[in-house]
Order: C-alpha cells, then structure tokens, then sequence
C-alpha cells in the first residue's frame, strides 16, 4: 500500500504531515476497495460499505442505520419494498465477517422512528444479538437520540453511550459545532456529487479534512445531503475530501471537482 | 345532397347554409352512426371539419331532446390530449350553439380551472365536458362517478394517433372501460389524423375484443413538399441547418405566414436567434417551445390567431392544436425523423382542404439530405410511420385499481372482466391482474409483512375498498401517466438584502442541462443570451448576457429517432445508383467517393468499416436504424470487444451507422458472431440491469405505479426533494425480490422506450449473414459524420463508475507528482 500526501487546500498551501496541517490528508487504496487515511494521524479505512474501520483499536463504525424505514413509509401508505432492515444488516454483518471487531460501534440514528423498534421483526432483532455476540456493542446515540428507545434494556444487547473515546478520535452520533479535531461522526448523510459525460453521478461519501470525519449513512434507504450543501459549512477548516462509495471501493475527490445539487 | 338533407334537421342544415358551407360526406356519415348508435373512427386531415363531425351528433341529439323538468347529467365527454385544444373545441362549439340558439350547455375543465367552478360542475353538470384525459382517471376515482355519468351518451376522443401508443394511452383505456361500466348507453367516437393502421385504432377505440365502426374523409390536395437544395454546401454534420437560414430567412418573407418547425428546444434557440440577426426586414417572428413560460407561449399563440405574425420557430409543441388560418408554409428544420410526424406537421398549413399545404425540409447534413428525400417521397407515397399497438403497462394498470377502489368498492371477478375489455390489456391473465391488485393492496412482496398496511382490504361483502381517506386522498392527487422530468424554474436575478432572489420566470428547463452549467456560462434560452448566477432550491437565477457568447449545450442532437420506414427509404436511395443524378453536387461527390474509397452497400446488407486512426483502431457500422437501437447496439458491442479482448475505449452513434473505438485492430474479427442475435440475451440482461436508463425506468413506474407519491397532502413534493432515492430502492428490491411486478415493468419500459430492443432485434435479424466488412487505410466518407459527434453527444449509458474513478485517478495523479 502506497500513501500519497493530498493537498485539500490552495496550491500555496505548504505540503506538510497530515496531524499538523489540516491542509493535507494522508491516504492510500488499498486492495479491498478501501481508502485509507490518516485521521489525526490514526489510520483509518474509509470502507466501501460506507462504515469505517479503525484497526488499532479493532473497531467498526457504522452510521444512520435506519433500520425500518421502508416499514415507516408503508404505514403512511407508501409501499416501500420492506427489505431495506434485510439489506442493511446484510451489510452490517458482511462487514463484520471481514473485520472480526473486537468493538461494534453503531453511531446513532439506527432507528428510523421511535416505533421502529418494535415494528423490528424478530429474526432482524436476532441478528442485531448475532452481532453483539463476541464482541462489545455500543450504540452511541447521543442525548438527542434517546427517545429511539434502543436503551430499552432487555430488547437488544449492548451498551449505550453519548460518545466514545478511543485514542485520538472522538466517535459521536452529531458533529459538534466549530473545529472537533479527532471527531468521528454521523448525523448529515453526506454525498457527493460529479457531473462528467453529460450527466450527474452522485453517491454517498465519507467527508474529511484529515482532522475529523463525517460517514455516510449506513442505511439501506437512507438518503444523503450534498457536502456543498450549507449545513457543512464551518464543519472543516480546509475544504473536504469526499470518499464517494462505488461498485466495491471508495474514491477520493477533490471539493473542487464536487458540485451543488 | 339529399342524403345531407335527410340526415341533417332542417335547423342545422340552415345554419350551414348560412355559413355558406355544405355540410361534408364525412360529417353526415358521423350523423348517421352518432343516430345507429355505433363506436365511430373517423379519420380526416386536418381542415376537414373533423371536430365538428365529432359532434354533430351530440348537438342533433341535444337539440332535438324533449325539455325536462330535472337538470340532467353530463351528455357528451370530450377528451384532448392537450388541455389548449379543449379550451379552444370549446370557443368554436359555442358557435353553432349561439347561431342556432340550441339550449345546450357547454364547459371545459381542465387542471387550472378553479375550484369552484369544478365544484360547481360537480353539482350541476353541463351538457357537454370537454377535459383531459388526467380528468377522467381523476373521475374514475370520485365517490358518486357511478351517478354522475349515468346518463352519458357519448365520448369523444380527440387526436388518439397521438395518444394510443402511450402510458396515457393506457390509462384512457381503462378510463374508458370504467365509464362503460357507468354509462351503459355510452358510444365511443375517436378521432384521427391519417394513419397507416386504422384497424389497430378502431379495435383500440372500441370495447376488446370489438371493432369500431370506420368513416373516413376525402382526402385533401396532395401537400407539395420541397427540400431545400442549399447554396451552400450541406455540412458533414451538426442539427443547426446554419448554413441554409438566409434561404430559410427568404422562404419566410415570401409567405404569408410560416411556422418553422425544429426538433429540439434547442434547435429553436438557435434557429430563431439566427434567423432573429438576419431579419433586415423586422419580420415579426416568435419563438414558441415546451421550456417558455406558459404566458409567453399564450402571448404566441394570441399573435398567431389575430395574424399579426410572419413566422413562429417551434418544436413538437405546435403539431397538435388550434388551427390558424393564415400559415400557408410549414418549414421543417432539420430532418423530420418520421413521415408520420412530417404528415402531421404539413397539415398545419393551409386548413382549406382544395388547396395543397406547401412544406420546406431544410436538411441539416448530408445524411439528412437523404433523409428528407425519402421524406418527402413517404410523403408523396402517403407511406406513413406510427405506434404499433401496444401491451398495456401494468404500472398504468396499478394506478387504475387504485383509483378505481376510490371512487367505490369493487369485485375483484368484475373488475377483472371491465379491464380486459380495454384494448391494450385484453390479453391481459386473471393471474397478472391478480397480482397487480396485491401489488396495490400490500405492495406484492414476497416477505408479507406488510399486511397490516394494506392499502386495499377487503370487506366482509367480499369487495375491495380503499382503506382509508387519507390514502384516498393522496391518490387523487397523483393520477395521471405523464412524468414530469424534474425541471428548474428560469427566473431573472434579483438582490434583496444580501440576498439573491429569483425575480420574474422566463421558463423551465431540465435540472440534468442546468447541472452542466457552471456559475458565469451563458447560454441561449427564450430568443436571449442569459449568464446563469446560481440555484436557490427550485430555481436557476440568471441575468442577462448581450452580446456574449452562448455555451453550445452538451446535446444538441434530434429528440426522436430515425422511423424505420424512412430508414429503409434512405438505404435504398443510397443503394440506387441510378437515382443518384437527382441530388445535389456535394452530395454525390461524397457518395462517389465513398464508393471509391470504400463501398455502397447494397438495400439489405451492412457495410462494417475498420481503419486505424491514430492510435485508435475504429469499427463503423452503417445499419441506418436510429440513434436509440444504435446507442443499445454501441453497449452491447462494446462487452464483446472487452471479451475479446480488444479494449474498446468507447463509441458513439447518429441514426445512419455507429462507432466503436479500441486500442486494439478489429478488422480481422467475425463480424457474423460480432453482430450475432445472441447478445440480445444475457449481455443485454446484465447490462440493463446496472445501467441508469433501467433505474430511471424503475423511478417512473413508481411514479406511475403509486409506490411513490409525488404529491403530498399539504406540500408539493419536487421531484428533487423526495426523500429516498429510487435508485436505493432499485438496489435492494433487485437484490431481494428480482421478480418483482415493478422490476418487470421497468425492464419492458427499458427495453421497448429508452432501448428500442425490439427494434434491435429486428436489425440483427435483418443484416444476418449480409454484413460486408471492408478493412481500410483511412476513415471513409460516410464515417466522417458519426465520427463528428464524437465528444459532442453525451453518451448514454456512460459509465456513472467510469466518472468516479476518472476523477478520482486524476486525483491521485496529481497528489503522486509531488510527492
């Protein structure tokens, strides 16, 4: 595996190491699909499934599951097809296999509403024991996101936490206001989009500066949010670095080359 | 004349006496069946009086009804593909109506009418409803339909050559089936242009497995129609007709009045900002297309009919609608694609029908010089193109039961027996239907577990009902077949604040042109050079640019391919040697040296070429056969080349050959397995499959199919703002359910629209064991064409990973020279 060292920011920009200067990212392809990249100088595998996998610490990180959106449209009347929980554990547990975590961080909004979980048919929730066993389970909900109601003990196995610390980096379900340095988060579904050929690819992607990280929704159904958009203002002191998931790897973008929606 | 008189009531025999007309054949014979009770076809041209024929009958039958003390329900039902027309059918209805003093009430209805007046019509139906066939489906869904069209005598559908072959189609059919249902007493009268089928028109008219009744009108003058033999040379490619505007300029100064038809929006820009700088004489000429904002396009249309306009340049809008008397030339800018069409839009000249409708082709290129002589032979030939009959879409079929369960409960036995008598699904099994309305019920998944959602549940009378208001209610507002591609309002840039506002609308343009746009391109739009500042949630804010210079936009190409009728004709005028003589200079220059260079292929072989250029090894394919089944021909090749290890690098087509470019030789291929019929099978099904043509098919049959709602109670939904993708949803149903009824509607839709396969398929079996490679040293004449457009037509299909790791690559590229 190669590293290259990425400027993100102007072309005056010094090339420097990636911890100190939020203006460059350290990143490698690896065979599996994967890019790696240092986050404040923790090697990090942004993964093609859109979860990110922190080696040192043997841990998995998956955002926005979801988990029962098609079944929350269909009782509003629209029939959406009910295997995206299927799909989505599909993914979660291919992962898994891959990775052997010694720790499964799912990091908030894993519900799609407070009544999916019991709308969670019961072989999914014996899935979800599936994945906690051998290993810790943390859902890192965040204070906001209580009220999904997986804390209710005794349904599903696992710890909850608003955040979780593991080395430099900070895991937690929204990003925090201003510079987080080391900050993992979820919450914004990013994706990015490039228009080439005549038309428009967009797809979900991981959004980084090198010194904190937003992932894509993990979730079947879960939609995404342009990173132009004006929500991820201020959220990155150099313009981002997008991870844009395709067929079994994740390519790297220049901001530069992404556009609005 | 005696059979006029004794077929007319004196009252109206007098009215048209007093217009100085008598009445025509066509029109008696529609008085004759209106009075035997029949399903009527009548097919006429334009100017033949065809709408009043169509109602005749209705007005005879309403004059001559005794008075009644209670206020009837409605009479006649009139339908239009264009709500224009109903508006207009409705102002010269009113004529006759005025002239004899008939006591009939006349109303249209359309989306924009206002809620009090629809409510209104509700309560007291007027005699005769003139409305859209969006308004029928929106019917079929009321409580009270049953009631309301008890006393029907009459439908009249206008224009069905444009809608038969088509979702709306579909959806008019069952529509139609429905009233049947309610209006026992109810005739079927369509109406039509001339077509090459009229047997399959009259069994889609009438209640399957019938045929309706056919009368016809004479025939008019023979249209006189010219190609335009250019001072200039023809060009090699290109859609602009540029070099023939100053003959166009010309031809429009010595008519009266011309309408200046082109394929594309586009096109029309360009061709009225060229014609708009050549217009020395300050001839007021408009510009009219689908993208100006509708009161620009009234403000057209109101010029046009007080004649105060020399000329309207304007696309596929214009072939339907109003007549104007005073144009007295039809141009037609850039080959027509189709004689059908071509037909169509001659027939806008000149409503007198003892007077020749005069039309202009002005050719593009060379192959469309071609292209408009054997137009113009069709046309002389009255050899004409058209939709085949088509399998009603089952997406269509879902939204009617839908609807059908809103307006009242249903039996799933009768039900099943009133669709089958809709022509497009008379073949339709009591098992498919079946699995429609489960589809509509618990959207058909194998995994049951939405049962308790069930949208239709059944009573304990056995019939099926909707199972709630509110679910009622969204699906009133969702009926209808058209999809609406997402589009961006254009409006004028202004500040508020700090803020940049959108200020007056000039129109609508397609998101997918306006994403290509960076902030500072101009470009043309509504006859003027606009800079486009930004997009601010539904709209494109620009300011105007004069005298900048406008970006060309990506595609620019014809919207509609080559018909396979005219295809033909151009191969054998490329064939007959002996006609050659006939055309202009350049023309045959460049055939000769083709024959020289190369070949003429004769009428039924492929001629297949392969050269090197460069470091590119090239293979052009010359089947004449539409850009669509090109575009699928271009993908499938391409597998195959990669397979044999040629590494393709990529291709375009144009509607007369293809290109294939490689890094390695092709020429010593077998160029019979190359082109084998086998690759209709699993390489089509693996590249439809992950191609994007198949998730935007996926995505309207949702649409169409209720599985997405477009529209909310409470907010309208853009397209741009739902919130899922159904390209998410494509993934995980393709992966779990790959059976599934919407899979399978979206690949016939796939396959038969955006992929013409079957047309395909009838090329690979016509060029079997006929195809006549030639190796040779350098690009022959006939390629140069589809080698032009190159770089300059978007490839459909292009490879959405492709883009991604191009980007990417560079990318990385970049970051590895310095490091």
């Amino acid at each position: 595996m190669r590293w290259v060292r990425l400027r993100t920011g102007t072309a005056e920009t010094p090339i420097a190491p990636a911890a100190a200067a939020p203006a460059a990212i350290a990143l490698a392809r690896s065979d599996c699909g994967a890019l790696w990249i240092e986050l404040m100088g923790e090697p990090v595998a942004l993964r093609p499934s859109g979860g990110l996998w922190i080696e040192r610490a043997g841990a998995f990180v998956a955002g926005d599951l979801h988990l029962g959106k098609g079944s929350s449209y269909a009782r509003g009347g629209q029939l959406l097809p009910p295997y995206d929980t299927i799909a989505t554990l599909d993914r979660l547990e291919a992962e898994v296999r891959a990775l052997k975590p010694r720790l499964l961080i799912l990091l908030g909004d894993s519900f799609h509403d407070p009544q999916a979980l019991d709308r969670l048919h019961p072989e999914d929730a014996n899935r979800l024991r599936g994945l906690a066993m051998g290993r810790r389970l943390v859902w890192a909900e965040g204070n906001h996101d209580t009220r999904r109601g997986v804390s209710a003990l005794g349904v599903l196995p696992g710890e909850v936490a608003d955040e979780v610390v593991l080395g430099p980096l900070t895991l937690r379900h929204e990003p925090g206001p201003g510079a987080q340095p080391g900050e993992v988060s979820g919450h914004l579904h990013p994706c990015a989009k490039l228009v080439a050929a005549g038309r428009g690819v967009r797809r979900r992607a991981f959004a980084t500066d090198g010194r904190r990280l937003i992932l894509p929704a993990f979730g079947a159904y879960a939609g995404g949010l342009n990173v132009c958009d004006p929500a991820f203002k201020g959220l990155f002191e150099a313009p981002p670095l997008a991870g844009a998931l395709g067929d079994g790897r994740v390519h790297p973008l220049p901001f530069s080359a992404l556009c609005g929606d | 004349m005696d059979g006029a008189q004794t077929a007319l009531p004196s009252r109206f025999q007098a009215w048209f006496e007093g217009r100085g007309w008598s009445p025509r054949r066509h029109q008696i014979d529609m008085v004759r069946k209106g009075r035997e009770g029949r399903d009527v076809l009548l097919i006429a041209p334009t100017g033949g009086g065809k709408t009043l024929a169509g109602f005749l009958p209705s007005l005879i039958e309403l004059a001559e009804r005794p008075p009644r003390n209670a206020a009837g329900g409605v009479h006649t039902l009139y339908l239009s593909p264009l709500k224009a027309l109903a508006v207009d059918v409705h102002r010269n209805l009113e004529i006759p109506i005025a002239d004899m003093g008939l006591p009939i009430t006349v109303e249209a209805r359309t989306g924009d009418t206002p809620l009090a007046k629809r409510q209104r019509q509700r309560l007291h139906p007027p005699d005769m409803l003139l409305t859209t066939p969006e308004q029928l489906a929106l019917f079929c869904a009321w409580e009270g339909a049953r009631e309301y069209f008890a006393d029907l005598r009459c439908v009249i559908l206008d224009e069905i050559h444009a809608i038969h072959g088509s979702k709306r189609g579909d959806l008019l059919s069952l529509g139609l089936a429905r009233l049947a249902q309610f209006a026992p007493h109810m005739r079927r009268v369509g109406l039509s242009a001339t077509v090459n089928d009229p047997d399959m028109l009259r069994r889609w008219l009438a209640p399957a497995p019938g045929l309706a009744d056919l009368v016809t009108g004479d025939p008019g003058a023979p249209p006189v129609v010219e190609v335009l033999v250019s001072q200039n040379e023809v060009p090699w490619s290109g859609w602009t007709a540029r070099h023939a505007m100053a003959e166009v300029y010309q031809a429009i100064e010595q008519s009266k009045t011309a309408l200046v038809f082109v394929n594309t929006r586009f096109q029309a820009e360009m061709a009225f900002q060229t014609l708009w700088e050549m217009n020395d004489a300050n001839l007021p000429i408009a510009l009219h297309h689908g993208s100006l904002a509708a009161e620009q396009r009234r403000r057209v249309e109101a010029a046009m009919a007080r004649e105060e306009l020399r000329a309207v340049v304007c696309t596929s809008t214009l072939d339907l609608g109003i007549d104007w008397g005073s144009v007295d030339l039809v141009i037609q800018l850039a080959a027509p694609k189709g004689s059908s069409r071509l037909v169509q839009r001659i027939g806008r000249a000149n409503h007198r029908l003892d007077e020749p409708s005069r039309a202009l082709l002005v050719p593009a290129h060379r192959f469309e010089f071609l292209e408009c002589e054997a137009a113009k032979e069709a046309v002389e030939a009255n050899d004409l193109d058209g939709e085949p009959a088509r399998v009603g879409a089952q997406d269509i079929l879902a939204q009617h039961v839908m609807g059908v369960a809103c307006g009242e409960p249903f039996d799933l036995q009768a039900l099943y027996a009133e669709v089958i008598t809709a022509a497009p699904f008379a073949d339709l099994t009591r098992e498919d239907f079946e699995r429609v309305v489960d589809y509509v019920a618990t959207g058909g998944y194998a995994l049951r577990s939405y049962d308790r959602f069930a949208r239709l549940v059944k009573g304990r009378d056995g019939r099926w009902r909707a199972r709630n208001g509110e679910i009622t209610a969204r699906h009133r507002m969702n009926v209808g077949a058209i999809i609406e591609i997402p589009v961006l309002s254009i409006k004028v840039a202004s500040t508020r604040g700090q803020q940049r506002v959108g200020g007056r609308k000039i129109g609508e343009m397609e998101e997918s042109f306006l994403e290509q746009l960076s902030p500072g391109d101009c470009f043309l739009f509504s006859g003027r050079v606009w800079r486009f500042e930004t997009i601010t949630g539904l709209d494109a804010l620009v300011t105007p640019a004069p005298g900048e210079e406008a970006r060309t936009p990506s595609w620019g190409g014809s919207k509609f391919a080559l018909s396979t009728y005219l295809a033909k004709r151009v191969r054998r005028m490329i064939a007959d040697r002996a006609g050659w003589p006939r055309l202009p200079d350049d023309i045959q220059e460049w055939m000769t040296i083709q024959q020289l260079r190369s070949k003429i292929p004769s009428e039924d072989e492929m001629l297949v070429e392969t050269f090197q250029r460069g470091r590119r090894h090239f293979l052009v394919a010359y089947p004449f056969d539409g850009r669509i089944s090109h575009g699928t021909l271009c993908q499938l090749l391409a597998r195959r080349l990669e397979r044999a290890g040629r590494q393709p690098l990529g291709f375009v087509a144009n509607d007369y050959a293809l290109a294939v470019w490689a890094l390695q030789p092709m020429g010593e291929m077998d160029m019979d397995a190359l082109f084998q019929e086998d690759m209709l099978g699993d390489d089509l099904e693996a590249w439809l499959d992950e191609s994007f043509m198949m998730k935007r098919a996926f995505r309207h049959c949702a649409m169409l199919s209720g599985l997405i709602q477009r529209r909310q109670p409470g907010a309208e939904k853009s397209s741009r703002q739902v919130t899922f993708s159904t390209d998410l949803i494509y993934d995980v149903l393709r992966r779990h359910q790959p059976d599934h009824l919407l899979l399978r509607c979206a690949r016939a839709d796939a396959a038969q629209g955006v992929l013409d396969v079957a047309r395909l398929g009838r090329l690979l079996q016509r060029i079997k064991g006929r195809i006549t490679p030639v190796e040779l040293s350098r690009v022959s004449p006939f390629a140069v064409p589809v080698l032009l457009e190159i770089g300059r037509e978007a490839v459909a299909g292009a490879g959405a990973e492709a883009i991604l790791q191009e980007t990417a690559d560079a990318l990385i590229a970049d970051a590895m020279e310095l490091d």
